[in-house]
């Protein structure tokens, strides 16, 4: 489980986030939502260490992460795995180098077992025959799928993944979901993912927190958030044609 | 006060960078692999530009001592004294500025903007150690073996040349070459290199890890790593000079 607790943030004199709490639960895919700007990736990042955030404290399972230093933040660290927004693959690595990375460089394991890792996490994003490509020569959904085997290869206890989605087709963008949601039960993980995509709001959201303005605006999961009576969420949710029929009739 | 934050943050850069590797052994083989990046790439232009570098330096040379008062050897001490002490340590580490320094902070900003440096630091990877350290080690020991194949092309740049233009004999020329040689200078021109090659990779890694977002940024970081390393080689080397040689 992580908890944020009071995070705050500013940029200048932007205030980003403002006391700003969260519960990310173990074995749930936990959604941060809302619109662009308003705090989702920098909640994420306060979340994860990649940026200080001003007040506020962040656990992991009871472990005060923000008041840790950089060694002690370490060992945490090797128990998360991130999707990155564009994949964050290693230019100058092939897609096996790539997923043995963290393996290499935190295990003592021999390079066939951590060829049979690289292989097996491969083969659970299914991808196949890709072993010796570089990231630029991979579409923008293999790339996503190679970061996820990246960030597994470690059975990791934290997943984080920032906007899983984007720029993917909607088929593509559906296998991404359907693989964050399994590999959350498989491994019984906390995962956090920032997301504006409804699909997979309504696909994997088993914990939904709604910013706005920097703001926790609303929580729930997927089962209430088509029958919320916040008109900030509603304008969010019911943006689109297709999310507007599911909109519940009134009375 | 803009000069103080970066100075202080370039100084923090280092701090973070000289920090005990995860692995050694992959900073080991990461050092090997930025020397042949950084080193061995840049191999070419180095030869191309010292061997026309000592043939201009002596042609000049011989077209300005014209004179019976002094030696025809002289413009062989002159072209070797010159390479030596000036020519090779500092141009070329001027001309390594360009290529290595550009490739440096393009190479970082770029990790910077598509996030692999957080990808590095979320697997609790130091990624200035990581990526910093190597590049600096890298230079500073392969940036020397670079200089002395300079001076030694550049010399024979300058005997080329006067064999090509007949303007000076070649005995004489060779003659020049080996008088009045004092190792000092060697390790005159070698120390200011290995200071030039920290000075290159570190200001551009800097300018590269500080990077903030897209494409125009990295191309902006590019040219302040080439601009900011070549002042502070010719800073550096009015410094050294003054200590080395006073």
């Amino acid at each position: 489980m992580i908890e944020g607790i009071n995070i705050s943030k500013t940029f200048g004199d932007r205030l980003v986030l403002e006391n700003v709490s969260v519960r990310m639960e173990k074995g749930q895919t936990n959604l941060i939502i809302g619109q662009s700007g308003m705090g989702k990736t920098v909640l994420l990042k306060c979340l994860v260490g990649l940026l200080e955030a001003d007040h506020g404290q962040v656990f992991y399972d009871g472990r005060a992460f923000s008041k840790m230093s950089f060694n002690e933040m370490k060992v945490i660290r090797q128990e998360i795995g991130m999707l990155f927004q564009g994949g964050a693959l290693f230019d100058s690595l092939n897609v096996e180098e790539n997923v043995i990375f963290p393996l290499t460089m935190f295990t003592k394991q021999t390079p066939q077992q951590k060829l049979e890792r690289a292989n097996f996490c491969l083969s659970r994003v299914n991808l196949g025959n890709v072993n010796k490509m570089y990231p630029s020569e991979l579409s923008g959904g293999m790339k996503k799928r190679v970061a996820i085997a990246r960030a597994i290869s470690m059975n990791p206890r934290y997943l984080f993944c920032d906007e899983p989605n984007s720029g993917l087709d909607p088929q593509t963008a559906h296998l991404i979901d359907e693989l964050i949601k399994e590999i959350t039960l498989e491994y019984n993980m906390t995962t956090v993912v920032v997301t504006h995509d409804m699909n997979s709001v309504l696909e994997i959201g088993e914990k939904i927190y709604f910013l706005y303005n920097g703001k926790l605006w609303w929580e729930g999961n997927k089962n209430n958030i088509l029958q919320t009576d916040n008109p900030e969420l509603q304008e969010f949710v019911f943006t689109s044609e297709l999310t507007k029929k599911l909109k519940p009739e009134k009375g | 006060m803009k000069f103080l934050f970066h100075f202080g943050r370039y100084l923090n850069m280092l701090r973070q960078s000289f920090q005990r590797p995860e692995k050694q052994s992959i900073y080991f083989r990461q050092i090997m692999v930025e020397m042949e990046n950084l080193g061995l790439a840049s191999v070419g232009i180095v030869a191309i530009i010292s061997v026309f570098m000592g043939a201009v330096l002596s042609i000049q040379m011989a077209f300005n001592i014209d004179t019976p008062l002094i030696p025809s050897y002289t413009i062989g001490y002159v072209t070797r004294q010159s390479v030596e002490l000036e020519f090779a340590p500092t141009i070329i580490s001027l001309i390594l500025a360009g290529k290595v320094g550009s490739r440096i902070a393009s190479e970082l900003g770029t990790m910077r903007v598509t996030e692999q440096i957080d990808a590095l630091e979320i697997m609790g990877i130091n990624p200035a150690t990581f990526l910093i350290l190597p590049k600096i080690v890298a230079s500073m020991i392969i940036n020397p073996f670079l200089i002395m194949m300079s001076m030694l092309l550049a010399v024979v740049g300058g005997w080329l040349a006067g064999i090509f233009t007949g303007l000076f004999p070649s005995a004489e020329y060779i003659y020049g070459i080996q008088s009045f040689f004092h190792m000092y200078d060697i390790f005159y021109a070698i120390t200011k290199t290995v200071v030039f090659a920290f000075l290159i990779a570190s200001i551009s890694a800097y300018c590269g890890f500080y990077t903030k977002g897209g494409a125009l940024e990295v191309g902006e970081a590019s040219t302040n790593g080439v601009v900011y390393s070549s002042i502070a080689i010719i800073f550096m080397n009015l410094i050294l000079t003054q200590i080395l040689l006073a």
